[in-house]
């Protein structure tokens, strides 16, 4: 990652920890590492408000923390990132606070489209948004739109950006899919044509990644908010005291850790389904 | 010639040498880490055992009424252990819990459900109680059980309800752009195949990991779930340390 108009001994100490993290990286590498991690970016506005700042900067601080740990992913060679970056639940929020996201996501979008800080496409990384993209304006929906079309060809990782996301809407999204196929279908059929469990997993709006191997919520909460349900069946939920935008590359060495130690028991599981 | 092979043999010797520390510390790493948890699991058992005992004073009163559901899931292979169940039922209903959803992923709760009813003081399976007894409900725990096919295998039997409603309400392709079904939809279907449960306050995992292990998902969009080791070292302090630690939760529900 370049850091531009930063100091010298700032760029000696980045490459730096650059190495050290390789190293770190070549000894976790010995074991199995996770193919999907997903964060919980729970805590950006308790950030903002501990430390005295506006909303919005709290938002941005976390922004810049995704940054950090989709290149810290990449670097540990996980190829499917999810992020909950905005809930249905969280229209329920003051419109200036649900406005203040969506400019935040409408800015990011295009200063990467711009290049002005085209960090993910220097970074190989696709961008897909997974969600009910119909409940975003016009222009956030615009933009959303244009980020995942330039950045189709990237293949290092998928990172997904759950937008008005949630697993319940999910799962009824992809039972109406599936209806109006069958429907389609039922015309040339004799008998009643039936929804199977495959026919609704295939359209759910994470069909694009595997199942996650990791969640990592934090700010020390327990639950998942409506999140990944379907897709959380066999996968390791932990959770950090630290609020999203203090999240740091050991947090993860952490949670790979912890998977490392389930690792067997998970595949087990998996094969039981 | 000699020289670039005997330089490639060296590399070789180095990358050979190179790989074994990396793994040797790998493994020193989850020593370690091993380490660092059997040191909290002491740490943990005596805390439990204090609470227990009720010299932490914080733990004495407990503020159960704000736990309407709880669920439990256990590890299949420990789910045999149906001694283990009944004591943790039994501690459950002692502390006051009313409605409980014991699922594990392979149905062994479930077929031990007769015997583990009868070994409870006063529980009743859910769903028999009636809506105009409530004085059943008051002094009775309610039991459910679950398993895997409550989950995915029950959403997809719900889709079926919803799409032959979808068929006979005669709409088609070209006429039903948008939405057809809402959550609300949703929910009635999974009621109407008797796989309407209640979402649980709170969910505890007995096994090695915290994972819900495909507890129906429909059902556990804010729940509080937490991780509560293996079912063989259950103890009754870290109960209830799970629950008075929830009763302390505050939710925003997104806002």
């Amino acid at each position: 990652m370049e850091k531009d108009g930063v100091s010298k001994s700032a760029r000696v100490l980045w490459k730096l920890s650059c190495f050290f993290r390789k190293f770190i990286v070549s000894t976790l590498s010995v074991g199995p590492i996770p193919a999907h991690v997903a964060f919980i970016m729970d805590g950006n506005r308790r950030y903002a408000k501990q430390r005295n700042l506006e909303e919005g900067e709290g938002h941005n601080a976390g922004y810049l923390a995704l940054k950090f740990m989709v290149y810290y992913c990449l670097e540990l060679g996980i190829k499917h990132v999810t992020a909950y970056a905005f809930s249905i639940d969280n229209f329920k929020r003051s419109p200036e606070g649900v406005q203040r996201i969506m400019d935040l996501m409408v800015e990011k979008i295009e200063e990467e489209l711009s290049q002005v800080d085209n960090t993910y496409s220097k970074m190989g990384i696709r961008i897909h948004f997974s969600g009910n993209l119909e409940l975003l304006s016009q222009p956030t929906k615009d933009a959303v739109k244009r980020l995942m079309a330039a950045t189709a060809k990237n293949s290092k990782v998928l990172l997904t950006i759950c937008f008005a996301y949630t697993s319940t809407n999910e799962i009824v999204h992809a039972i109406e899919q599936t209806c109006q196929e069958k429907m389609a279908d039922q015309m040339e059929l004799e008998e009643p044509n039936v929804v199977k469990l495959a026919d609704i997993e295939k359209h759910m709006y994470m069909a694009v990644a595997p199942d996650p191997d990791i969640i990592i919520r934090t700010s020390g909460e327990s639950r998942l908010s409506n999140f990944l349900l379907w897709q959380s069946a066999n996968c390791s939920l932990i959770c950090f005291s630290q609020l999203w935008p203090a999240i740091s590359f050991w947090h993860l060495l952490w949670a790979v850790l912890k998977f490392q130690r389930n690792y067997y028991y998970f595949e087990k599981k998996k094969k039981q389904i | 010639m000699d020289f670039k092979k005997e330089v490639r043999i060296v590399c070789g010797w180095i990358a050979y040498f190179g790989d074994l520390l990396l793994r040797l510390l790998w493994h020193l790493v989850h020593v370690i880490i091993s380490l660092f948890y059997f040191t909290l699991g002491i740490a943990n058992a005596l805390e439990s055992y204090l609470i227990s005992w009720g010299v932490l004073k914080r733990y004495r009163s407990l503020h159960v009424n704000k736990l309407r559901y709880l669920a439990i899931v256990v590890e299949s292979e420990e789910a045999y252990e149906t001694s283990k169940i009944i004591a943790l039922l039994q501690w459950l209903a002692d502390i006051g819990v009313k409605h409980v959803c014991l699922y594990d992923m392979e149905g062994i709760l479930k077929k031990s459900k007769d015997f583990i009813l009868a070994k409870v003081d006063g529980a009743v399976l859910y769903g028999e109680t009636h809506e105009n007894n409530k004085l059943l409900d008051q002094t009775h725990m309610t039991l459910e059980f679950a398993s895997f096919c409550d989950g995915k295998e029950a959403v997809a039997k719900a889709a079926n309800v919803l799409f032959m409603k979808y068929v006979k309400s005669g709409a088609t392709d070209q006429n039903q752009k948008g939405h057809i079904f809402t959550e609300s939809q949703m929910s009635e279907a999974l009621k109407t195949i008797g796989s309407g449960g209640p979402e649980p306050d709170l969910l505890l995992v007995y096994g090695p990991a915290r994972c819900h292990l495909g507890f129906p998902a429909w059902r556990i969009r804010y729940t509080e779930i937490v991780h509560m080791g293996p079912l063989k070292s259950m103890k009754y302090g870290s109960l209830i340390k799970a629950i008075h630690k929830f009763t302390r939760v505050q939710q925003n529900y997104g806002k």
